[in-house]
């Protein structure tokens, strides 16, 4: 395997222009490097812009200023090697389970019976194999969200971008697709960008968690999480060194965290 | 539940007294809906006898407002004897083909036109403002202009179905695609289509929900639309009938024609839902059907 880093970003700055007319700076002068096979969290608070980050390294929106390379290249539209998990439900409500987890294929030219035959792997994967027929709006949301998954590891991708991916779920739920995130991507060798608010969830699932200052976010402090792998969420949350952790990165993150709410009150008064 | 104690202490089976209110809670469903469908028939009968009677007593002039029982000889001697222009299926089919030619015609036009402005910010920026212009204007009007431009044949007929249907199915197709949610189209972006399947895959079956809600609407247009223009001047259908009945004072065939009209267009609406729930398969059921 070479050294290229899979993600980096290089003073990277977005802005938006707001319904109003007025510039909205989402991200401000980013730098993060992701390398190859590496589980990156990113917490801070919210809205703060850690999304853009994610459709910056997509494609899904360019940079206003600076660099966004993937595999050494700079990113131009939408590359194929990036897999995306939504907030939102994304799947199409209109397509069965096995037609959702094949669309990716499809899309890409893969002929019909190849493509069924993946999809049926992984719907197999993430336990789905019994519902294929099924339409979203007959799943629960932990189901669709397992469906979401599928949908996007069965492109094979070798960047996988998530987006609060969870926290739509209830707590229980939550804490079992962790752990299926974990088991799924254990087998790819694809690096992940993990964008979260929850901070036990980052800390259980990255390598590397990279706290956000409060918008218009850049990076405020990176911390290595030392804890060996394999691990199950539910375990590795009561070792004293997670908890070490919690309460330094808590430190980072928490001064974010009330900035952003002083700000919110100012304007509220 | 004091009822269910009450059985309890009675000493019945426990099991005995759920099935017996599910079973008088059937019953109880069946029953409304019964009394639905008979007080509808009712308030029928009642309207229909009410007219009746005061034609008969001349409490209403029977000759300006007709009376059902010569409606329906009007109808039975069209349906027996035909109608001075022909038979009366050749009268419905001649309606029924041009309000469904203009209908498939305006219903394409307005599907694909709606989905391409939707879809490309130009097109809308440079056609918006014109379409909002002609949609001012009161299209049934141009009726008569069709009528000099494609003559008395169904084409003058088929154009004024084709105006009317157009633009309901223009909008609604071009909200459809521009409320697409957009997490579906950015995942399906990532997942690797491209513009065009985008299109096919993503926003044609996101905006078929609204696209359908005007087909209903829609449907009821092309009808006026080909009535009115058979009306102005035809050499058969629906609207010729009603015009040459009026032409010769006749009331009772100016309704007959109406009744005629009501049963066709209900029929199709009928055939168009039954199209609906085939397609909307995927869609969680609505809470009112269980009406």
């Amino acid at each position: 395997m070479n050294t290229t880093p899979a993600i980096e970003l290089t003073g990277a700055t977005k802005r938006f222009r707001t319904p109003s007319g007025a510039l909205h700076t989402a991200v401000r002068d980013l730098d993060l490097t992701v390398a190859q096979g590496e589980f990156v969290a990113v917490v801070g608070p919210t809205g703060c812009g850690k999304s853009t980050t994610l459709t910056l390294v997509s494609g899904l929106e360019e940079p206003t200023e600076g660099e966004v390379l993937v595999y050494g290249e700079p990113v131009r539209g939408i590359d194929p090697k990036v897999g995306f998990v939504f907030q939102q439900d994304a799947v199409f409500p209109w397509r069965t389970v096995l037609s959702n987890v094949m669309a990716g294929p499809r899309f890409r030219g893969v002929p019909a019976a190849e493509a069924r035959e993946r999809a049926r792997d992984w719907l197999g994967r993430v336990g789905l194999a019994a519902f294929e027929d099924r339409y979203p709006h007959q799943l629960s949301g932990g189901m669709r969200k397992r469906v979401a998954l599928a949908q996007t590891f069965v492109n094979d991708p070798a960047i996988l971008l998530m987006d609060e991916p969870f926290s739509a779920l209830d707590v229980q739920t939550r804490a079992l697709m962790s752990d299926q995130l974990l088991e799924l991507w254990a087998g790819t060798g694809s690096s992940v960008v993990f964008v979260t608010h929850d901070l036990d969830e980052a800390i259980a699932l990255a390598d590397r968690v990279v706290v956000m200052t409060a918008g218009p976010a850049t990076v405020k402090e990176i911390f290595t999480v030392d804890l060996p792998r394999p691990r199950t969420v539910e375990a590795v949350r009561l070792e004293p060194r997670f908890v070490e952790l919690y309460r330094e990165i808590w430190a980072s993150l928490g001064e974010e965290v009330r900035i952003t709410r002083e700000r919110g009150a100012g304007r509220a008064a | 539940m004091p009822l269910e104690t009450a059985s309890a202490v009675a000493g019945k089976p426990p099991a005995a007294a759920p099935v017996s209110r599910t079973e008088a809670r059937e019953r109880a469903a069946r029953n409304r809906k019964l009394t639905v469908y008979g007080a509808r028939v009712a308030v029928l009968l009642a309207f229909l006898g009410l007219w009746e009677v005061c034609a008969r007593t001349e409490v209403i002039d029977p000759f300006n407002f007709s009376q059902p029982s010569r409606i329906w000889d009007q109808i039975w001697q069209w349906v027996t004897h035909g109608t001075a222009q022909g038979s009366l299926g050749e009268q419905i089919g001649y309606t029924l083909y041009e309000a469904l030619t203009g209908w498939v015609i305006g219903v394409i036009g307005g599907v694909l036109l709606g989905i391409a402005l939707g879809r490309i910010r130009f097109l809308a920026d440079v056609f918006g403002p014109y379409i909002k212009v002609l949609n001012a204007i009161p299209r049934i009007v141009l009726a008569p202009i069709f009528l000099i431009w494609f003559g008395l044949g169904p084409a003058s007929k088929v154009a004024s179905a084709v105006v009317l249907v157009f633009f309901p199915v223009f909008f609604n197709a071009f909200q459809g695609a521009r409320e697409v949610d957009r997490n579906l189209v950015a995942n399906a972006r990532i997942l690797g289509a491209d513009n065009r399947k985008v299109t096919l895959q993503v926003v044609i079956p996101a905006a078929t929900t609204w696209i359908f809600t005007s087909l209903h609407v829609s449907f009821g247009f092309a009808l006026i639309g080909a009535i009115v223009g058979e009306y102005i001047g035809a050499t058969k259908g629906l609207g010729l009938l009603v015009a040459a009945a009026q032409g010769t004072f006749n009331a009772a065939g100016v309704y007959a024609a109406m009744t005629i009209l009501a049963v066709v267009a209900l029929l199709t609406e009928g055939l168009l839902t039954f199209a609906e729930k085939k397609l909307f398969r995927w869609k969680p059921a609505d809470a009112g059907d269980g009406r």
